[in-house]
């Protein structure tokens, strides 16, 4: 299986890729590995990114989630699965964030469905979304203390 | 648990609720809306959601949903898991289709591993996939028929899935929590006479799917409580975020079995029900066809059950047969190894969807290289499909929201995690 793991050779031997046109010039990092693509993009330009991608054809938002890297730096990513019934195709999109009050535009004006992925992400991993509607606990109890899915979090919780 | 909310406040997580409600704070008597609370014990939400509706008069005027009430943290658990301990925990995500979130979950790792699965283990995953998906259709229809009030459907579709409780007893001792499948292939070969089990239940499920149909589809109580409810357009569908059989009732035509194909889909023919209505009758009619669809499927792959090994040659990964392990002591190691410390699954990063009973069912699994997954993100769909309720049921009466919550399918479990 092809594996390409960095932005020039993903570009030279994907060109005809509508995502990474379409993309332009936003891709910091990209990789091609076990089928799938990622593409990283500054936090900053995510809802640009997903826009872009909407319009070139990826018009289903699957899933929004984070992983935490504690206790490496850039300590979150976030990332983005987007598919294309055109293409029937999925790409990975990934945004890095330093684990020191996270935060990144929220995606919900693109796609309405992100809404309850980002409050998701923000209850279990303390990630904020500016603009998101209603950026409120989903999952914890509204005074719950801490973000359970953080790796400095006990499996059991605080005692 | 939320803490219980104090007479004067409503709790304070549903605030798009509270925000219209406080609209006319400053006249009273322009108020004209009530907010109600629905659930979470309530006998039509399929679970522990509840609902808070505002409403003037019969007529909702926003809804917000508060989920959470089943939340136990299995995504952190998992982390805390080797990667084969994590199987049984896929199974009570959603517990009406066990093997589906077994498959994702196994097909991910596998992806993980670049694993190549023999072709039997495949065709019993495909076989076994349909039958899971036929037996949560039917207690999908039971149940919903009894909100709406047709008790009797309930104890037929319980009849027919208290069968496929017995077959999947069979394969893996277990009636619901089945985790039947491993990374690699199948936890053991079915019993001999498992197929023809198998075999006998497709020649009579048409039949009943058919006695359903006769008792609902005519019925004037029925059409009139489903037609024209719970309207869902093809472009809310898409931007909410639904998918299965609800998204397919709007017309968009997308079933990832066909369209993005994995465990050996490609090889069977099949036609994916849609319709264009949108509404409450079309998800009926959508899955009463799907369950017609699958009986179909398993037959194909009963026909075509190649023989041969049900698990991958990989001894590292795969736990040694019983009788090798107590001959041969390269065996006895490996099952020392695996069980002790795992094994490690390459660095790197893979998400696997699959079609659920209820739509897009995704696992999304990141390994550090170590034996225990660093992240293990589910997505399903019921949880993107609660989004949609509130489009579905605003300006509509009150008691419809009980007919489209019935319609969406949704598990609170797989919902919460």
């Amino acid at each position: 299986m092809a594996e390409y793991l960095t932005l020039e050779t993903v570009r030279e031997n994907m060109p005809e890729n509508a995502a990474l046109i379409a993309l332009g010039d936003l891709p910091v990092k990209a990789k091609f590995d076990r089928n799938e693509l990622t593409v990283t993009v500054a936090a900053e330009k995510i809802a640009t990114a997903a826009k872009a991608l909407q319009l070139a054809g990826y018009n289903f938002f699957e899933d929004c989630t984070a992983v935490d890297w504690y206790p490496s730096e850039p300590r979150f990513q976030v990332t983005y699965h987007i598919v294309s019934m055109k293409f029937k195709e999925r790409i990975r999109l990934a945004v890095l964030l330093e684990g020191d009050d996270p935060a990144l535009p929220s995606i919900t004006e693109v796609w309405p469905s992100a809404n309850f992925y980002e409050r998701e992400v923000f209850d279990l991993f303390g990630i904020r979304f500016t603009g998101h509607p209603n950026l409120t606990r989903i999952m914890m109890p509204t005074d719950w203390k801490g973000h359970p899915l953080r790796k400095d979090y006990p499996v059991e919780g605080y005692r | 648990m939320a803490p219980l909310a104090a007479p004067d406040m409503i709790t304070p997580d549903v605030i798009d609720v509270v925000a219209d409600s406080a609209r006319h704070q400053n006249d009273p008597a322009q108020d004209q809306t009530m907010v109600l609370n629905m659930g979470p014990q309530h006998p039509s939400t399929h679970g522990v959601l509840r609902l808070v509706l505002e409403i003037d008069g019969e007529s909702v005027v926003s809804l917000a949903p508060d989920i959470g009430y089943l939340h136990t943290g299995i995504e952190k658990t998992c982390e805390a898991k080797f990667y084969q301990q994590v199987v049984p925990l896929t199974d009570r995500i959603d517990y009406l289709c066990p093997m589906t979130n077994n498959l994702a979950y196994v097909l991910a790792v596998e992806k993980l591993l670049g694993l190549e699965i023999p072709e039997r283990a495949e065709t019993i995953r495909v076989l076994l996939n349909e039958l899971t998906r036929i037996q949560s259709h039917l207690v999908w229809l039971g149940t919903h028929a009894m909100d709406i009030g047709a008790l009797t459907v309930f104890l037929y579709c319980f009849r027919e899935r208290e069968e496929l409780l017995r077959l999947f007893e069979a394969v893996a001792g277990q009636r619901m929590m089945t985790s039947y499948f491993r990374i690699g292939g199948l936890s053991m070969e079915p019993p001999i006479d498992w197929f023809a089990k198998v075999q006998k239940f497709l020649k009579i499920m048409p039949s009943k799917i058919e006695e359903y149909e006769g008792l609902l589809t005519g019925n004037p109580i029925w059409m009139g409580r489903l037609k024209g409810v719970g309207y869902l357009s093809p472009e809310d569908a898409v931007a909410l975020g639904v998918t299965g059989p609800t998204l397919r009732a709007s017309g968009v035509d997308w079933d990832l079995r066909r369209d993005m194909p994995y465990s050996g889909y490609e090889k069977y023919t099949f036609k994916v029900p849609t319709r264009t209505e949108g509404d409450v009758w079309a998800r009926y009619v959508v899955r009463l066809e799907e369950m017609y669809e699958s009986v179909s499927i398993c037959q194909q792959a009963l026909d075509r059950m190649p023989e041969g090994r049900i698990v991958a040659d990989a001894p590292k990964i795969i736990l040694p047969d019983r009788e090798q392990m107590k001959t041969q002591m390269e065996s006895l190691i490996h099952h020392f190894k695996i069980v002790t410390e795992g094994f490690a699954v390459p660095a790197g990063e893979v998400f696997q969807a699959v079609e659920s009973p209820r739509g897009v069912m995704g696992y999304y699994v990141v390994s550090d290289g170590t034996a225990k997954p660093l992240r293990c993100h589910m997505r399903n769909p019921s949880y993107a499909t609660l989004q949609a309720l509130e489009t579905m049921c605003k300006g509509k009466l009150l008691g419809d929201v009980v007919a489209v919550i019935g319609s969406i399918d949704i598990v609170l479990g797989e919902i919460d995690r």
